[in-house]
């Protein structure tokens, strides 16, 4: 903020009058743009015009000004720090008559000044940082310093408190607590909610994002005939028990977790971690309350005696990449595991971004280089190689520290895990050495560049980590410390997110300073607390977010709400947004009947177009070249499907599917003609259309019948009189092309390998398919809406 | 006759789309990939389309074609000519000369680093008078054309992270590729193609794996990702329609598709499902103008004789460079190609003859090609690996055999046209080869480089992820300006 200059003092005095009297007809222009913007007379549609410092003010320092001014030590120019307030309050370093904030006194502050102005020698940011300000976050500073330049805790470091329900003026909307904190927002934006769903589109959203399966036709049948009103949360309580739930929460916490089914790096050998993942499906449907689940996952080997299934939750530590590079350097692989465990704990369970502090202080957030190692030594301790052993035989499928799974465990503790052969099967876990591994601070992030020596801790920002062991076990206490402000937050967000498409928090791995703040604060906290006086209990989290009136709008978007809200921030319609890549996998499989239901076990090869792994492949290991699965394994669930880190399925990642290199929060959905492609030719799609049209061909009911069905059973809902009729003109039109075209027919029935038992007309069965393949490219099918 | 049908349809859709799309097209940023001519009457798309095109200054190249030669060609056998480890043959590296350099797992056990000689002779050439060893006899004749630097250097000294530095611009992470990048930042110049195009192709010698991850758009959005081409009967993943559907067909499905997402798009007015009825339109574009630019059988002889007959085989190195040739003559941003063979750790003098063989030929006919066309001056072509190698032999050195194993010290790369210097040596290394003496580019400088010759500033190229503002070059990276011309 302070000029580095050669000018006599009194020169600047000078210049700083002319500069003062240009800034006050600038002002007065800005303030009258400001004015005009706010018309109803409150500031950033705070009542009263009061500027929030954490909602108004910090947003413009941390992205404008602390990469100079703020808790990086090294980077910070002129001594002056602007995210402390008592350091932003003193006398400037190199200029102790002036401050860069008087409280009330803009034009007596530093910052202010400098920010205003336009002499590019004086202007902040400085021309060079290629930052600047808008008129408008100059007006806001402004005002925030004329209102006292009050500074707050970052609101995501203070502990969540409930507060009272806020005051709704349509009384009948609201089912429960969630409704009001939404209604109130809405009211404030002059939006209403949209009408519930109907019972036909709500029966598929709940479906999919209970158990990321479409409906039955019987289910769909019963909850349409159940008119009491009971059957909407009755279904909601029955998905809830299906095994199917613990698979769909599986995927998210999958890519959270970077779960794969080979190291990584450029040999990317297989690895046997599958029966980690087959443990997280059972935690899910067992409902594990959050806390254990996690500590568990974080320290179940520290606990005492502790079980096999314990020992097998922590391998989730364990599931970055690791390298098979021969000649890699040992430590500096061991350290970058380390730092990925870190990172990943960072970024799932506390939603900050620590490893902006691997290098240097943190540019943006209260952590430092030290606590960034302090919490680096947690994880530092484990008796691990960075290159155990380049590519080899199955002894290196994992790597040390690992469980082996006999066929008894199977039998007994571990009774969730399908194995499927009597095979030794191994799996990587955590295991830390007697002997302390020190912990240094590695300068500029290097492997071998040691600083100071840490101990563990964690970020007192956050919350001071006391007397608990020192530890990945007290760090897991710690975590789930009611004190904790992050904990809670996180996960329901993360919940929040998996249901709506977007969190309440947008930025579901950063709750930092630099993180998009909650578009509904009091929610988020009320959600929060309400879920660690519940236990941690995630069925209970997921069921009480479904019961909302919020959740069961319908998603039609009127022209004026698309105007008002496109992204459907605050709400006042229900979430639409396109299946994650898994769950078009399952619907397509499960609406044609070809889905096996089987839980767990290896992951499967799926159909997948010729020579990319060939092409890529280092040649060493059993991953060089793609062996296609057969029989039952082509029609697993999508979560089953192999994921070699350096060529994931293409079917999958073209739809925005994780490529599992990092722990990822919040997949991307985007909208591209190469998805259309896999959906037009995946032979999975194909197989799908062709074995449901055959299905259908030996029943004998009415063509109209037969294409009713094949609609309700994609789509979950009955097709409308319009739809039907350009189907079923579709059909006859096809059957003409077909008709002489004989050998197109068969061409087109050959797709997939299921075998094709029934003898059926070629012609109709092939124009059938086209039907069904045009079913599953609608825009709805693969939609959640 | 049935190209006038298709054409009706298409107008008849034109018109439909035009009269659904002034609903509202929706928020989603198309970005690079394939807007078809079919909308171009929208101005809407062309918004889209070109939301990110502005370059920062004017650009002297519009166009990349990077030839990665993947697992790291030795600089001591190809353009840094050492007469000196010839001289020094079988004498151990001298310590003053190595200066702690860390080494891999490799050697590190080594007792002894006896330095190697190249078996290959070097001349020089045209004008410039570089050396060129006669591995490279087709790379000689255009050093005139080409700006040789002797002097890249970078920080890895392991495959995977070398390969994702130059990639990426970091050793690690789930960054943002440098083709990704430019088309972040440039767009796309062809509607019908993504901006972005990768093509692998492997030779004999010892190999090290590519993977997608150095193609991927990191935390840009998808629409950025490399789409993976092949020389072959399926250019791209999925285009080609299963058996027994043929191009009517194909169309009729999608008129009724459309009918029906229209339908959709009456009830719910989500401007995503008015996207998704033009991605199916561009998906059906896109199936008949990729196999007609990947086509290479109507090239005509002289071409096929420029780049060599393997220019035919699908998959070859040569069959890739024309396909880049082609592909970024029709406005392909970024073509990045990868030629797998190049970790020579034992075996040397055998298996460089062959990778040389694979590539040189193509590589030559390339530049000469584009030159030929008027388009080398706005199209940079790159030819270089991840890293050098050692001037002491891996393993046991014998009269007729070495290896070598890695080097990030200091490592040879050719630039060509795109605003390159043509005709110079940049750069100059100890008569080891192993330390810089003048003028060093570290990784960062090359993309700084890069980006400034296609009127980036890299400074400025910036995406905010998860808080933080990225760049290709990290918070370093300088402008080579006497590469420039």
């Amino acid at each position: 903020m302070v000029r580095v200059t050669c000018f006599p003092y009194s020169t600047i005095l000078a210049m700083r009058k002319i500069v003062l009297l240009l800034l006050l007809s600038v002002s007065a222009a800005v303030f009258l743009i400001q004015s005009c913007h706010n018309g109803s007379g409150t500031a950033n549609g705070r009542p009263g015009g009061a500027i929030s410092y954490n909602f108004d003010v910090r947003p413009i320092l941390a992205d404008k000004c602390y990469a100079c001014h703020g808790p990086d030590a090294n980077k910070r120019k002129a001594g002056l720090r602007l995210d402390i307030r008592d350091e932003a309050y003193k006398a400037l370093k190199d200029n102790p008559n002036a401050h860069a904030l008087v409280p009330g006194d803009p034009f007596h502050s530093e910052l202010y000044l400098r920010v205003s102005s336009k002499d590019t020698s004086e202007m902040m940011p400085p021309p060079s940082s290629n930052l600047s300000l808008t008129p408008d976050q100059i007006s806001t500073l402004k005002q925030w310093i004329s209102q006292g330049a009050k500074y707050e805790k970052h609101w995501a470091f203070a502990v969540p408190k409930q507060s009272p329900l806020p005051d709704v003026n349509n009384k009948n909307w609201s089912r429960n607590e969630i409704d009001y904190f939404i209604l109130n927002k809405l009211e404030q934006k002059g939006l209403e909610p949209n009408e519930e769903a109907d019972r036909e589109r709500l029966l598929k959203r709940i479906c999919l994002d209970i158990t990321g399966l479409p409906p039955s036709i019987e289910l769909m049948d019963k909850f349409l005939n159940d008119t009491s009103s009971q059957a909407y949360e009755k279904t909601v309580d029955d998905l809830l028990k299906s095994p199917a739930y613990g698979e769909k929460m599986a995927v998210h916490w999958m890519d959270l977790s970077r779960y794969a089914d080979s190291h990584g790096y450029q040999d990317d050998n297989y690895r046997s971690q599958w029966p980690w993942r087959d443990w997280v499906i059972h935690a899910f449907n067992e409902n594990m309350p959050y806390d254990r689940f996690v500590t568990w996952q974080l320290a179940g080997d520290l606990l005492p005696n502790p079980t096999k299934e314990q020992l097998l939750a922590t391998g989730f530590n364990r599931n970055h990449k690791i390298t098979e590079e021969g000649g890699a350097i040992d430590e500096e692989y061991r350290v970058e595991y380390v730092t990925d465990r870190t990172n990943t704990f960072g970024r799932a369970f506390i939603g900050v971004t620590l490893e902006c502090a691997h290098c240097h202080d943190h540019k943006y957030d209260p952590f430092s280089q030290r606590e960034y190692y302090q919490m680096f030594a947690f994880f530092n301790n484990v008796q691990e190689r960075g290159l155990e052993a380049t590519v080899g035989g199955p002894e290196t499928y994992a790597k040390k520290p690992l469980m082996q799974i006999s066929n008894d465990d199977v039998k007994g503790v571990l009774n969730f895990i399908n194995k499927q052969d009597t095979n030794k099967l191994i799996v990587s876990v955590m295991g830390d050495s007697n002997k302390v591994r020190p912990t240094y601070i590695l300068k500029r992030g290097q492997y071998d560049s040691h600083g100071d020596s840490v101990e563990p801790g964690t970020p007192k920002a956050i919350l001071p980590f006391g007397d608990y062991p020192k530890n990945r076990l007290g760090l897991a206490e710690w975590l789930f410390d009611k004190r904790n402000p992050l904990t809670a937050r996180v996960f329901v967000n993360q919940i929040w997110q998996e249901l709506f498409g977007r969190g309440i928090v947008k930025t579901a791995s950063n709750f930092g300073i630099q993180g998009e703040l909650p578009s509904n604060p009091e929610l988020l906290d009320w959600l929060a607390v309400d879920f660690i006086n519940h236990h941690w209990d995630i069925k209970w989290l997921v069921k009480k977010i479904m019961m909302s009136a919020t959740y069961r709008q319908s998603a039609v978007i009127s022209p004026e709400k698309l105007k008002a809200d496109p992204e459907n921030i605050f709400l006042s319609r229900g979430p639409r947004f396109r299946l994650p890549a898994e769950f078009i996998r399952d619907l397509v499989l499960c609406s044609s009947g070809l889905l096996v239901k089987t839980i767990g076990g290896p992951s499967v090869k799926i159909y997948q177009p010729a020579g990319l792994w060939e092409s890529s492949t280092s040649g060493r290991g059993i991953l060089t070249t793609y062996k296609q699965d057969h029989g039952e394994k082509l029609y697993r669930r999508g979560l089953y499907t192999f994921i070699k880190r350096t060529l994931p399925p293409p079917s999958m990642i073209l739809f925005d599917a994780s490529n599992r290199d990092q722990c990822e929060v919040k997949r991307s959905n985007t909208n591209t003609p190469l998805q259309a492609l896999v959906m037009l030719n995946d032979p999975t799609v194909l197989e799908a259309s062709r074995v449901l049209a055959v299905k259908l061909m030996i029943e004998s009911v009415p063509t109209a019948d037969k294409i009713a069905k094949a609609f309700r059973t994609i789509v979950c809902r009955k097709a409308s009189v319009k739809e039907m009729k350009i189907l079923e003109d579709y059909y006859e039109d096809q059957v003409n092309g077909f008709t002489g075209k004989k050998e197109n027919a068969e061409k087109l029935l050959s797709a997939g390998e299921h075998p094709m038992n029934e003898k059926v007309d070629e012609v109709s069965a092939a124009a059938m398919m086209q039907v069904i393949t045009t079913i599953y490219n609608l825009e709805e099918t693969i939609t959640k809406s | 006759m049935q190209k006038q049908i298709i054409e009706n349809h298409l107008s008849i859709n034109r018109r439909k789309f035009l009269t659904r799309m002034s609903l509202g097209l929706g928020s989603v940023a198309l970005g690079s990939l394939l807007i078809p001519d079919l909308f171009s009457g929208s101005p809407e798309d062309d918004a889209a389309s070109f939301m990110a095109g502005v370059p920062h200054f004017a650009p002297r190249a519009k166009r990349v074609i990077y030839l990665f030669q993947n697992g790291a060609p030795s600089q001591l056998e190809s353009f840094d000519f050492k007469p000196r480890l010839r001289e020094m043959e079988g004498m151990d590296l001298p310590a003053s000369v190595r200066m702690g350099q860390r080494l891999t797992g490799m050697s590190s056990d080594q007792a002894h680093f006896p330095l190697a000689g190249s078996l290959f002779d070097f001349k020089q050439y045209g004008k410039s008078q570089a050396w060129v060893s006669d591995l490279f006899p087709h790379t000689a004749k255009i050093v005139d054309d080409i700006c040789i630097i002797k002097t890249m250097f970078t920080e890895a000294i392991n495959h995977d992270p070398a390969l994702t530095f130059f990639q990426t611009g970091a050793q690690q992470g789930n960054l943002p590729s440098f083709g990704s990048w430019m088309s972040y930042g440039l767009g796309s110049e062809n509607k019908n193609l993504p901006a972005f195009c990768v093509l692998l192709s492997r030779g004999k010698g010892n190999g090290q794996g590519v993977y997608s991850k150095l193609w991927s758009n990191g935390f840009l959005d998808s629409i950025y990702q490399g789409v993976q081409f092949s020389s072959g009967d399926n250019p791209v993943l999925y285009l080609n329609d299963h058996n027994g559907i043929d191009k009517q067909s194909r169309r009729k499905m999608l008129d009724k598709l459309a009918e029906l997402n229209d339908l959709s798009y009456k009830e719910f007015g989500d401007p995503e499902i008015s996207t998704k009825i033009k991605q199916y339109e561009m998906a059906y574009r896109m199936q008949t103008a990729v196999p007609d630019i990947t086509d290479v059988s109507k090239e005509p002889d002289d071409i096929v004789k420029m780049y060599g007959p393997d220019c035919l085989l699908p998959g070859t190195y040569a069959a890739n460079c024309l396909l880049a040739r082609k592909l970024s003559e029709n406005g392909v941003r970024f073509v990045q190609l990868y030629h797998q063979g190049w970790d020579q750790h034992a075996n040397l003098p055998k298996e460089m003859p062959g990778q040389a063989m694979d590539v040189d030929q193509a590589s030559a006919a390339l530049v000469t090609d584009l030159k030929q066309r008027g388009l080398l001056d706005e199209t940079l072509v790159i030819w270089g690996g991840e890293f050098g190698r050692t001037n002491y032999s891996q393993g046991k050195l014998t009269k007729d055999n070495y290896g070598r194993d890695h080097h990030p010290r200091c490592f040879s790369i050719w630039m060509a046209g795109g605003g390159i210097k043509p005709g110079i040596v940049y750069g100059e290394t100890d008569d080891f080869g192993y330390n810089i003496v003048r003028d060093p580019v570290h990784v960062h400088d090359f993309h700084a480089t890069c980006l400034h010759l296609l009127g980036l500033n890299h400074e400025k190229l910036t995406f905010k992820s998860q808080g933080r503002r990225y760049r290709l070059t990290d918070t370093s990276g300088k402008v080579v300006d006497r590469i420039i011309a």
